[in-house]
């Protein structure tokens, strides 16, 4: 090979770690093999289904959960890997997102459910179902304040008995609460319980 | 006998508090025994002194300023915790990482695997009456924080992952060294074995000791070596790959009755098969970049994604939620010690008091991650 043809060569293909990283993109996951699947089970269940990185989520109603999540358990998804909650403050449709992520052993698949539930509405408890929801629902409640209905003990768990407010709501202090006289009584009620919006209510 | 107790103890129920100050709670545990006589009628933990808000601070943090928050909740664990991060991050970015820095990773998780293990067997050991495994096992785990400490500078706390791939190149010599450290590995392994896994005292003690069955071990979502122990061949390095654990081999031990002997049998194996990844990982260790093209802000795009690792521990997960800010809108940790430990009073009912030790030590809870 000659000294013109070695400067004439294209420069190698850039490898995958050097280029500009191209993120997921969202689309509608309505036809997935997953979201099919629960539909033909629970049919009218699913309000809105999406795809971000390979992760099927679906969101279904308040009063249709407990038929959904009955019905994927019957569909093997027998293992309950997590279970928390999203705080989106102003959202019309609900302040709080409750978030299922569930395993099913037999094809390795996973779904995300979630629900939209306004703050002070109570969400029936999955214990039931999955005995493992026991503390992650007293972990939601303790931090976002979202009331499981039909929990066998739905008492604080990180926080401790009396302790005013829930931590990972947007509109808790991230420098804390003084705890011995709480700063803000009129938003944090003493003995713990649902946060009041300002302003009285 | 049992009819001469009832009569004598008149089959009366008390309430004692295990912990938080006990030296085998490991850590600031605490549990509401109700026992009658020494047999255990029902234990509830309570949880929650360690609590520091992590979760909160990640909504403060940048994604790069999250990392070294990983580190401090599976304190005994800190290079499995910061890989689930920056793989989340990573995923949630779509960034594809250099293999170097893939393997780099592999390595370093092992090792802690190993130690995190090897604090596990020396304390669970010591807290049933084994005191002598302690210094042998803790010689060794010395060894790999020696090489971490060449690595990274720290070691414990490592915060030696970045997303897109690790901070530096391992230092000359180093693979050379750790080569050693696994070389010599087995043996030890071995000679711990030796003063336990046929030892009378240490099987009276483990054996039939926190059964809990392959279908109420799913039930209750354990991951890690208490499923494994109930014979569930289940491991995220295998069901879900990352990095690069679908090139290397290794096999998923299993026990058979889910007692606290078999959970030991499994971490005593696991360990064996770290060691065998990280031969493999040092044989193909590739040259190249150890970091990949990333911005200089990380700004996820919208979305949410739920990553999860292998841990020492269990399924460590994280879910993040962005809002397509350079702070995480969400962070949610999966912790795998939270929902093992959730079994508890499951595993000790109808057991003695003494045994209550022996099922926090084969449960392997670290409370930093329990409380986060």
């Amino acid at each position: 090979m000659s000294e013109e043809n070695k400067v004439q060569q294209p420069a190698p293909p850039k490898m995958p770690w050097e280029e500009k990283p191209v993120p997921p993109q969202p689309q509608d996951a309505g036809e997935h093999p997953l979201v099919r699947e629960l539909e033909a089970a629970v049919p009218g269940a699913v309000v809105e289904a999406l795809e971000f990185a390979g992760q099927v989520s679906v969101v279904v109603a308040l009063d249709g959960l407990m038929a959904v999540l009955s019905a994927l358990k019957g569909m093997g998804y027998r293992f309950l890997v997590d279970l928390t909650a999203v705080d989106w403050k102003d959202r019309p449709e609900g302040r709080f997102d409750v978030v299922y992520w569930l395993h099913r052993h037999g094809d390795s698949a996973r779904l995300r459910v979630k629900v939209r539930v306004a703050d002070g509405v109570e969400v029936p408890s999955a214990v039931e179902l999955w005995p493992t929801a026991n503390w992650m629902e007293r972990e939601v409640f303790d931090m976002f304040g979202i009331y499981f209905a039909n929990h066998p003990n739905l008492e604080r768990i990180l926080t401790w008995e009396g302790f005013s407010g829930h931590p990972l709501r947007k509109d808790f202090p991230i420098e804390g609460i003084d705890t011995g006289a709480a700063v803000y009584p009129d938003i944090y009620p003493p003995g713990g319980g649902p946060v009041k919006p300002k302003g009285g209510a | 006998m049992a009819d001469l107790q009832a009569t004598l103890l008149g089959g009366e129920e008390m309430e004692v508090s295990f912990g938080p100050q006990h030296p085998a709670t490991h850590g600031v545990l605490r549990l509401l025994l109700k026992v009658d006589g020494e047999k255990i009628v029902d234990a509830k933990p309570i949880i929650g002194y360690l609590h520091r808000g992590t979760e909160k601070l990640f909504e403060r943090e940048t994604y790069p300023q999250c990392i070294p928050h990983t580190d401090r909740m599976d304190y005994t664990a800190a290079a499995t915790n910061n890989q689930g991060f920056v793989g989340a991050v990573e995923k949630l970015m779509g960034i594809t990482i250099p293999p170097r820095a893939a393997y780099i990773r592999m390595i370093l998780a092992e090792l802690q695997r190993i130690a995190s293990h090897i604090i596990w067997l020396a304390t669970h050991a010591l807290d049933i009456g084994a005191v002598t495994p302690f210094f042998y096992t803790f010689e060794e785990r010395e060894k790999i924080l020696d090489l971490f400490e060449e690595y990274c500078g720290a070691r414990l706390t490592l915060n030696t992952m970045r997303i897109g791939g690790v901070p530096w190149d391992l230092p000359e010599g180093w693979t050379h060294r750790c080569r050693r450290f696994v070389d010599e590995l087995p043996k030890k392994i071995e000679d711990w074995e030796r003063l336990l896994t046929n030892n009378r005292i240490w099987k009276a003690r483990t054996v039939g000791v926190g059964v809990i069955d392959a279908e109420k071990a799913i039930a209750w979502g354990l991951t890690g070596p208490p499923l494994r122990g109930s014979g569930v061949a289940w491991d995220i390095r295998k069901v879900f790959p990352y990095d690069h654990y679908n090139e290397v081999e290794f096999h998923i031990p299993t026990g058979k009755n889910g007692d606290t002997y078999d959970r030991y049998l499994v971490r005593m194996e696991e360990m064996r098969q770290s060691v065998r990844i990280i031969r493999q990982c040092l044989d193909r260790l590739p040259d190249g970049p150890v970091m990949a093209w990333v911005p200089k802000v990380i700004r996820p795009p919208k979305g949410e994604v739920y990553f999860s690792v292998e841990g020492p521990k269990g399924e460590l997960g994280y879910y993040i939620v962005s809002d397509g800010n350079v702070t995480p809108y969400r962070v949610r940790v999966r912790p795998p010690c939270f929902v093992n430990l959730q079994a508890l009073p499951e595993l000790v009912k109808g057991h003695l008091v003494a045994d209550v030790v022996a099922v926090i030590g084969t449960l392997d809870i670290v409370l930093g991650e329990i409380d986060r």
